[in-house]
């Protein structure tokens, strides 16, 4: 079954059905997945799956379904349901499809989709797994045991077709390779310590023993973790937890939160809020990154937009419906599933890497954290405080000392932008939010 | 219309032609390469939520998810398939692939009988068949409170959500078991502005129950609505908290989420069969403090994580995993059960059909002690009461947690001094447990909200404990000391 086809015939019956829009999603793929722990198989998953979301309009009034279930009585089902609930949903006018869905960027140049990684065979997944969780092992003698190694292959395609005449698709493919280390602490406590690649292909995942060595290390540089005084110093984010800060800065940045007044950044466009090291760009068109697409969840064209310029807010980032609210223009930022409304979400969402190698970064700390796990969601994007469990790496003359652990850093998330006094060459695309280290000059870090 | 027949059986026999003989070839097909054991989970999930904001409906949805999971073990060894098509030439199909974890050949066929279930959630009229217009109603109830509640109430956004998930799980053992399992959940929340300081709050609940719930008092629309604003409005008031080490009184209820995370997910038996869990090997040794004792029941009639049989075909039990302090087992799944050559314990769970079980836990919960309430607060010289949470993150392997508190205090010589906001509780679950220096007699289940995430799959669960006194927790405030 063609699935374009299938959407557009779906659309048809919704028109048919009494709606005079309608905009049919179809998400399909086969998924692979392998886990091995101590050198045997442990899971072995493989299917295919299938998904159609559905959002039709009558006038300014909106309604959604989505279903597994692609019969055609099952999908008629779901349409007349939908049509029917179309007078109960209060008029939103807001709530459109694109004015400017036009043709998408041509799939083939952005590197997606690898026909190899089709072809791979379940043996070469089960021996990167093996190879890995082998490295994890062989590293250090202080790792007794590994939480496994798994590799896992998706490949997909995603479908849309609106009532207003875009019909787009592309195809997918991803590949997944992690390990979790495990050492023991005094008293029995379990460190872990975990790593991942991904890529287009199997050969994109790169050496799988980097990734079992590299688990291994981060679990061991773990053991002995101490708490330390409460104190205000330099902190290191290392690339890990500075995507975890990119990752709540993204929240703020999301058109919804604009007009609902729910960011600490609303009303500061324009103004200098991070510090001049900070450029933060999404780019959904830069080929073979993890969250590259054509177009957008509803249609539109995929585009690069400058949220931070050398510390200055340029903007929000929106969806149709957000960008209506807040009177502004979308930035091709729509997300969704099959099974979910559109919303506002990031793309290739990024800070523009600086000069420094981590090892100067580090050297020019003379007694500091770099902060290596962040845990637990203690932020408020609407005030911008920030609070989070962290575990790391003191820092004492430049280096490395020991490794410590439940502690706590705070601040405000405006203030801790500006704080940022430089930014690393060391930026690593393994998922759509990335950033290389960053260096705090300042930030309050609560232990005993 | 056969998709309300409200029988699970006769639902998956009318309208996908599944029954006792389709399900025993599949699972003969499943077994045709050797394998252990293999269990088919049918599941056919209908979903209905509405979100409403700026006093407008926003969005209405209804979904509908179906299909099969195909699982065959051999030894500790799991291959696992599944379809959305329920032909059974698809059905076939995925039970081969499943099986390929395996080498050898030759089956016995397989027989199921279906065992009968008591229920802990009489299904009345499922919720997701109940007219749009009347859950409209109970969030414009919501809505209409919580802004009336206080001038400063700028924004209110509330959701519902509800769903009816029907299962059949059919074992190579010859069990088969059926069940239709109603969920049914609200949440308000409240924005509160006042000149340039916003705050947020949230309150909801619900569980194993049809609309009615929401008649019942303290579940009200009105009810929720209230308790968000009055939080919301309180925060505007709230101080920052101090950063350091503290006694902390965690309140009634909700605080079983930090047993949940940073002691449950431990006593799960597959960390400990792979010994990757502070708990491994420790069975009968003392893990916590004296005055603990901590259960998971999927057994309390109408809480959201209540099921009626598990994943994996087993009837829920009430499990003592912690006696005055002492670790008395695990939660099991099938694959644990024949490792620690144990009784299933009914915590084999999973999010979909797309999912192998694993252990989950259920409704889990500190059993109550002796001390009352009032006289655990009155102990404290400088220190924190905290009510509530919005979530809190976990390192299963070791218990290190970190909670953030929505809702929390200031105590000074034994009384509420101010509320305080930008709270994390930073900890280990074991270490935690064994700080446990008083117990109240107020048990209380959490209002049905928690959902508990594992290895990427969501399940619903429930959560409670008394008033419990931590000697010392670490506190990560943001109040900047001199």
């Amino acid at each position: 079954m063609d699935l374009l086809q299938l959407a557009q015939d779906v659309m048809t019956e919704a028109r048919r059905a009494g709606a005079d829009e309608a905009e049919v999603v179809i998400d399909s793929g086969q998924d692979f997945e392998v886990t091995v722990r101590g050198g045997r198989i442990d899971k072995l998953l493989e299917a295919g799956s299938r998904g159609l979301g559905l959002r039709v309009w009558r006038g300014d009034r909106q309604a959604m379904a989505s279903t597994s279930d692609l019969s055609w009585i099952g999908l008629k089902d779901i349409v007349k349901d939908a049509v029917e609930r179309l007078p109960l949903t209060d008029p939103e006018p807001e709530a459109r499809l694109p004015d400017d869905a036009r043709e998408p960027l041509p799939a083939d140049g952005l590197g997606l989709f690898d026909e190899s990684l089709s072809r791979s065979t379940a043996d070469e997944k089960f021996q990167l797994a093996l190879r890995a969780e082998a490295a994890a092992l062989a590293a250090d003698p202080r790792i007794t045991r590994t939480d496994g190694a798994t590799c896992a292959t998706s490949v997909g395609e995603r479908v849309l077709a609106t009532s207003r005449g875009f019909a787009g698709r592309y195809r997918t493919g991803r590949a997944h390779l992690v390990a979790t280390a495990l050492a023991d602490d005094e008293g029995g406590k379990k460190r872990d310590g975990n790593w991942y690649a991904v890529g287009r292909t199997l050969a994109g995942l790169g050496d799988p023993e980097a990734v079992g060595r590299i688990a291994a290390e981060r679990a061991v540089r773990h053991l002995g973790a101490r708490k330390v005084r409460t104190c205000e110093v330099p902190v290191i984010w290392d690339p890990q937890t500075a995507r975890g800060l990119l990752g709540i800065v993204a929240r703020a940045v999301s058109g919804g939160a604009l007009w609902r007044k729910s960011s600490f950044l609303v009303e500061r466009e324009g103004q200098a809020v991070g510090s001049p090291a900070l450029t933060v760009i999404d780019d959904a068109t830069a080929p073979g990154r993890p969250a590259t697409r054509p177009f957008d969840g509803e249609g539109s064209r995929s585009r690069r937009n400058v949220v931070f310029d050398r510390g200055v807010f340029r903007t929000f980032l929106f969806d149709v419906y957000n960008a209506r609210k807040s009177g502004r223009t979308g930035t091709a930022n729509a997300s969704r599933s099959a099974a979910s409304r559109p919303g506002v979400g990031t793309s290739n969402f990024f800070v523009v890497p600086g000069e420094a190698t981590p090892e100067e970064l580090i050297a020019s700390v003379s007694r500091g954290l770099y902060l290596t796990d962040l845990i637990g969601f203690g932020e408020n994007v609407t005030t911008g405080d920030f609070s989070r469990g962290a575990a790391g790496l003191w820092i004492e003359g430049g280096r490395l000392a020991g490794p410590v652990s439940e502690v706590n850093v705070s601040g405000h998330l405006a203030d801790m932008l500006a704080a940022i006094s430089a930014v690393g060459n060391d930026l690593d695309f393994r998922a759509g939010i990335a950033s290389p280290s960053l260096r705090m000059d300042r930030l309050l870090v609560s232990g005993t | 219309m056969t998709d309300a027949t409200r029988e699970p059986q006769a639902f998956f026999a009318q309208r996908f032609g599944i029954d006792h003989r389709v399900m025993s070839r599949v699972l003969a097909e499943a077994l045709s390469r050797g394998g252990d054991f293999a269990d088919l989970f049918f599941e056919h999930r209908t979903s209905s939520s509405i979100a409403f904001e700026e006093r407008q409906v926003r969005s209405t949805s209804r979904s509908v998810d179906a299909g099969v999971g195909i699982r065959v073990v051999k030894g500790e060894a799991t291959g696992y398939a599944y379809t959305e098509d329920l032909e059974v030439e698809a059905m076939l199909r995925a039970a081969r692939t499943a099986a390929n974890i395996c080498a050898g050949g030759g089956a016995p066929p397989v027989a199921v009988g279906r065992v009968e279930i008591a229920s802990l959630y009489p299904l009345g009229e499922p919720s997701v068949w109940a007219p749009l217009p009347a859950k409209l109603d109970l969030i414009r109830r919501a809505d209409a409170t919580a802004r009336a509640h206080d001038p400063r109430v700028a924004r209110v956004m509330l959701s519902y959500a509800d769903e009816l998930r029907r299962v059949a799980v059919a074992t190579s053992d010859g069990r088969l078991a059926y069940d239709a399992q109603p969920m049914v959940r609200m949440d308000v929340t409240v924005l509160t502005e006042s000149g340039s300081n916003r705050q947020s709050a949230r309150d909801g609940g619900g569980g194993r129950y049809d609309l009615s719930y929401f008649d019942q008092p303290g579940h009200t629309p009105e009810d929720y609505g209230r308790e968000a604003a009055r939080v919301a409005v309180l925060l505007q008031e709230a101080i920052p908290a101090p950063a350091g080490t503290f006694p902390v009184v965690l309140g009634a209820g909700d605080s079983g989420v930090l047993l949940h995370e940073a002691v449950g997910h431990g006593l799960e038996a597959d960390f400990n069969r792979k010994k990757s869990s502070n708990y491994a090997d420790r069975v009968g040794e003392e893990v916590a403090s004296p005055l603990c004792t901590v259960v998971d029941e999927g057994v309390v009639p109408g809480s959201r994580g209540t099921i009626n049989v598990d994943d994996e075909g087993n009837a829920p039990t009430r499990s003592v995993l912690i006696e005055g302090g002492r670790l008395r087992g695990y939660m099991q799944d099938r694959i644990s059960t024949s490792h620690f050559a144990v009784s299933p314990t009914g915590n084999g769970r999973r999010e979909s059909f797309r999912c192998a079980p694993m252990p989950r836990m259920t409704n889990t919960s500190l059993l109550p002690g002796e001390a009352e309430p009032e006289e655990i607060l009155r102990s404290v010289k400088k220190g924190l009461y905290c009510k509530s949470y919005s979530g809190g993150q976990v390192n299963i392997s070791n218990g290190d947690f970190v909670f953030c508190v929505t809702e929390g205090y200031l105590v000074e010589e034994g009384r509420i001094v101010a509320p305080v906001k930008g709270v994390n509780l930073i900890g280990n679950g074991p270490d935690t447990l064994s700080r446990v220096s008083m117990v109240g007699n107020d048990f209380r289940l959490s209002d049905g909200k928690w959902t508990c995430g594992k290895d990427g799959q969501s399940v619903p669960v429930g959560v409670g404990m008394p008033t419990v006194l931590v000697s010392g927790i670490t506190v990560g405030g943001t109040e900047r000391s001199a």
